[in-house]
Parts: structure tokens; C-alpha cells; sequence
């Protein structure tokens, strides 16, 4: 049975985190059918052929020029309903998070949230999710018709199996919906935000005050672009840092390639947003710091010392 | 303004985590599990309480599905001042989390309600959606993850955080929003609230919420992590980092 894959596009633009969705839809086996709403033509879509779509079909509508919570969900699920999918797999990204419930909702079933691992069963889809703060993996039977799952980013790595990716357009009419999307304030530009970023170096009271971050976001910058800073609860609380930045239980969940813990001391809520990381480094001048039990790699020591060394080092690698 | 806050019971975020016999649930009873009310909750409460206050009319009603003992949590949050309190009682909240919305919206229909408001995500169990699956099932709009909010009459204007900026949505009223931090300062009951809460009506409803499609097989602990090591001290040990980096973990 075909699986729908529903991708993302900003500003007309295939998002990344699409070819994560393709990916995990195809270890379902039975086929991908990737979906996409767009207000045209979406660059990049083409792209969802080569992680394994057999078919790429692009919703259009002129409501769809930004994310339009209740006309996608309404496109969605009138799609879904058409092609009977025994499974619709989002990303559970700021808009996946939001557009995923309100598809499932319309169809009657509920989301399994955040996932990190699926396979299929049977008749259905066993998926795996961190609970409680990521102190348990909870292994959960997926029954319902369909079952609609949403991926936690970063986690399921693209994988090239490339197929037909047969590009079809379809205009949809819906109701432009109530909840409008106005305008995106955007980040400044050149900074990557944390959700997205395959290295994050994160910084916490051990920085001792906000003008000291800039010894980060230069290591940041050494990784040439594809880093982020990232803050710990504490730096957010007392306004060092923005709550965007924010890695840990009442902050964003990642799982980059690399993730630095610079002056962290490593609380359970912290950690809540960041163990599921590839590689973990922490940098702690207190070696009892519970940082430490969960890294990989740690180093003793003043960070003022060892994080403008390492920069050093990484600028060397990135000449 | 007549606003009702959908709350959840939640272990505290610090509590060790221990598993049951059965191998699919926590183990309260054994494992001393403090609980709390969710954190995401307490922003909805608040923000609740100064709609109203700046309303300076209305009624805030906290609505929990949940065991005997969430009459505490809606305690709490008769003590930060809400109302009234409304517990849906189950000894077991259902897997399937558009089981558990049904059961709220049930609850919430036959009142007309300026606002519904929840947290964003639960911190026991991730889900993520019941207010999205309550606004569906009760045909409002809904806006989640809301950081900022201002209303002037029926209409409201809400931001939320995405990758890289952050939205700016509108929104008529009455609407369904879940709260997200940076919302607002969430107050400490004050020991005159504490005892006024003793007071305030709370009235208890015994439910029976479906089984649901999702059935839980296993809640297991997560892998440990490899043992990592202490590289060294200081920045002499920064040179043997980025070897291991490069060489062993392949990340550089």
C-alpha cells in the first residue's frame, strides 16, 4: 500500500527536512506518493524522486503562497480520503507539528508525534517516541486507518533510492480558512536556526555573561555556515539568549550531527532536547558536571581557554 | 470573556524514571513520582487569568482528564485563580490522544467559550495535538504554539516560532490556542489563593474514553549512550578531540 509523504516548501522552496519524510515513508515498502501544497510550482520537489517518491504531485492553490493552516490540512485530507493511504508520514517541524493534528483530526485518527524509529506490522506500523523527557522510548502499535505519523527532524538521514518521481500538479479548491498567516518576521539573515543545524555548539551560566556567546558564534562560524548556538534554559530565563536558541524541555528537540555543551551543566530538562544527538561534546570546568555522563567526549577546563583553541582547529579543517 | 484551560497531571520532569511490571507504563506507585501540573499548562492558566483581569468580566474554568488525584493539579491552578474546576475522571488516560480529545470536547460544547486554551505539548507524553484535535472536533480555529497574543474585540493576533523567524497569525475569536513559553510569566499561587482555592467549586465527572487505535507494546528505557571519556584538561586536549572527532567519531 502506498504511503503519502508529505513534504514541505517555504517561499516556493523544497524544505530539507522533505527528503527525511520520503525517506522514512519508503522503509514502509508498498510505495511513495509525496505531496506537496504550493501556490505554483515548488523548486526542488523533483528532488523527492531521488529518496524514493514513485510519484511527486504538487496542491496548488493561491492560498498556499505561505503556510495556510486549514486549506493545506483541508487539501490533505481530501487527498488522503482519495487515495486510501494505509499511512500519511509528516515532519515534525514548527508546521508539521501544527498541519499534522488538524489532517488527522479530519480523518478521524490521531498522531503518532515525534517519532524516531517505525517499521511496518502487519496491518499496521509500530513506531517508536522518547517520553518523559527522553528518559523512556515508548513502543506504540499504530491501528489506525490511516496511520499518521510526524518524524522528529534529524533523525531519519536522507537516503538516495532513486524512483520515477512522476511530477503531477493538481489545482484544489478549498476555503482559504480562518487562521491566516500575515507575515514571517525572519531571523536576521546568515543565522541557522538550531532545529536545522547539523552542529550546534550551545552555551549555558558557565558563560558568565551574553557578551562572552560571541566566543561560540565565532566556532559556529568556523564550521563555515552549517552551525547554530544554541542556550540552555538558564542563559533563556535570565534573557541572555533568545527562546528560539533555546535547546531542552521548554525549547526546541535536536539531534545535529554534533552538538558542543559549552559551561552546561547537564539537567535532566537540557537533556531532554538535545540526547538524541549523533555526537556529543562537552566542554565543563567541573568534571562531577552530569554533562559529562551523557558525552561522548569531554574536556576538563576553562572554556575560555579550549573554545577559542578549538576554533582554531576547526578553521584549519574548514581553511 | 468566558475562557476555559484544558490542564494535564504530568510527572514532574526531574522524577527518575521507572518502569512497571506490566513493562508498558510508569510505575507510580513504586517509584515515588511527584507530579505536577505541565509546565506548558501553567502559560495557558496565565494567560487565561490576564485576559480576564484585563477583560475585568468573565470566568476562567480549568477542565482535567485524569485520575482522582488531578483534583490536586486543578487545585493548583484554582490557587494561581481560576474559577472553577471541572475533573473528567479516569483511572487511565488513553493512549490514542484523539481519544482523550473527544472526551474534552464533549465536555467544552455545551458552553459558549470566548477562548480554549491549552499548553502546547504535554512533558510526559509528547503528543503534541489535542488542542489542535479538540479545535477539529469542535469546528474552531486554532493557532498553537502561540509566543505572543494580542486581542481587540473577536479578533486576535498570534506569533509563533518556526525555524528561523517567527509567524504572525490572524485569528478570529472564539478560537482554540495552545501556549507555547515566552507567552508570559506564569504567576506563584500566593498562600491567600491557596486557601481560596479549598473553596472554589470543583465538580467531578467520572469518564469513559474509547481504547483507541494506538496500543502502547512497550515503554522501555533508552539505550545508554557509550561510555564516553574525558579527553583531557584544558586546551592542550583540544588537538586529541578533534583527532577522535575526525577519526573516530567522523563528524569533522
Amino acid at each position: 500500500m502506498t504511503t503519502l509523504a508529505v513534504l514541505e516548501q517555504r517561499d516556493g522552496v523544497l524544505r530539507k527536512i522533505s527528503h527525511e519524510v520520503v525517506t522514512a515513508a519508503q522503509r514502509l515498502g508498498g510505495g511513495v506518493e509525496a505531496v506537496v501544497c504550493a501556490a505554483g510550482a515548488v523548486q526542488g520537489a523533483d528532488q523527492a524522486g531521488k529518496y524514493g517518491a514513485d510519484k511527486i504531485v504538487t496542491l496548488t492553490n493561491p492560498a498556499f503562497a505561505k503556510y495556510a493552516p486549514e486549506a493545506c490540512a483541508q487539501a490533505l485530507a481530501d487527498r488522503a480520503k482519495q487515495g486510501g493511504y494505509r499511512t500519511i508520514v509528516f515532519a515534525a517541524s514548527a508546521t508539521g507539528k501544527d498541519l499534522a493534528p488538524r489532517v488527522a483530526a479530519k480523518l478521524g485518527v490521531a498522531v503518532a508525534a515525534d517519532i524516531t524509529d517505525l517499521a511496518a506490522d502487519g496491518g499496521g506500523v509500530v513506531v517508536t517516541r522518547p517520553v518523559y523527557a527522553g528518559k523512556a522510548l515508548l513502543k506504540v502499535k499504530v491501528a489506525s486507518q490511516p496511520a499518521v505519523l510526524s518524524l522528529r527532524p534529524n533523525v531519519f538521514t536522507p537516503v538516495e533510492r532513486p524512483k520515477a518521481g512522476a511530477a503531477e500538479t493538481v489545482a484544489v479548491t478549498v476555503p482559504a480558512g480562518r487562521v491566516v498567516v500575515r507575515e514571517i518576521k525572519a531571523a536576521p539573515a546568515g543565522t541557522l536556526d538550531v532545529a536545522e543545524a547539523q552542529v550546534i555548539i550551545s552555551g549555558g551560566r558557565g558563560l558568565k555573561e551574553p557578551a562572552n556567546f560571541k566566543v561560540l558564534e565565532e566556532l559556529a562560524r568556523a564550521f563555515g555556515g552549517q552551525a547554530a548556538v544554541g542556550a540552555s534554559r538558564a542563559v533563556v530565563d535570565a534573557g541572555w539568549r533568545a527562546h528560539a536558541d533555546q535547546v531542552g524541555q521548554t525549547g526546541k528537540t535536536v539531534s545535529p550531527s554534533l552538538y558542543i555543551a559549552v559551561g552546561i551543566s547537564g539537567a535532566i530538562q537540557h537533556l531532554a532536547g538535545m540526547r538524541t544527538s549523533k555526537v556529543i561534546v562537552a566542554i565543563n570546568k567541573d568534571k562531577d558536571a552530569p554533562i559529562f555522563k551523557v558525552a561522548d567526549y569531554g574536556v576538563v577546563g576553562d572554556l575560555f581557554e579550549i573554545v577559542p583553541k578549538l576554533t582554531e582547529e576547526i578553521r584549519k579543517l574548514h581553511g | 470573556m468566558k475562557i476555559a484551560v484544558c490542564i494535564k497531571r504530568v510527572p514532574d520532569s526531574e522524577t527518575r524514571v521507572k518502569i512497571a511490571a506490566d513493562g508498558k507504563s510508569l510505575d507510580e506507585a513504586g517509584g515515588g513520582v511527584k507530579f505536577v501540573l505541565n509546565p506548558y499548562d501553567e502559560f495557558a492558566v496565565e494567560e487565561a487569568l490576564r485576559r480576564k483581569e484585563k477583560a475585568g468580566t468573565g470566568e476562567v474554568a480549568v477542565i482535567c482528564l485524569g485520575p482522582a488525584a488531578a483534583q490536586e493539579t486543578i487545585r493548583t491552578a484554582l490557587a494561581m485563580g481560576a474559577d472553577r474546576g471541572v475533573l473528567l475522571q479516569t483511572d487511565k488516560i488513553p493512549a490514542d490522544p484523539f481519544e482523550t480529545a473527544k472526551v474534552i470536547a464533549a465536555e467544552l460544547k455545551s458552553t459558549a467559550w470566548d477562548l480554549i486554551l491549552f499548553g502546547r505539548m504535554a512533558i510526559d507524553d509528547y503528543n503534541t495535538q489535542v488542542g489542535s484535535l479538540v479545535a477539529e472536533l469542535l469546528g474552531l480555529p486554532c493557532v498553537t504554539a502561540v509566543s505572543h497574543l494580542d486581542i481587540e474585540g473577536t479578533k486576535g493576533v498570534a506569533e509563533r516560532e518556526i525555524e528561523g523567524g517567527i509567524e504572525v497569525v490572524d485569528f478570529p475569536l472564539p478560537a482554540v490556542l495552545t501556549a507555547d513559553k515566552g507567552l508570559n510569566e506564569p504567576r506563584y499561587p500566593a498562600l491567600k489563593g491557596i486557601m481560596a482555592a479549598k473553596k472554589k467549586p470543583l465538580e467531578v465527572k467520572p469518564v469513559q474514553p474509547g481504547a483507541g487505535a494506538l496500543e502502547v507494546v512497550a515503554l522501555t528505557p533508552p539505550p545508554d549512550r557509550k561510555a564516553g571519556k574525558i579527553v583531557g584538561e584544558g586546551p592542550g586536549a583540544v588537538g586529541e578531540l578533534v583527532r577522535l572527532l575526525r577519526e573516530e567519531a567522523k563528524v569533522l
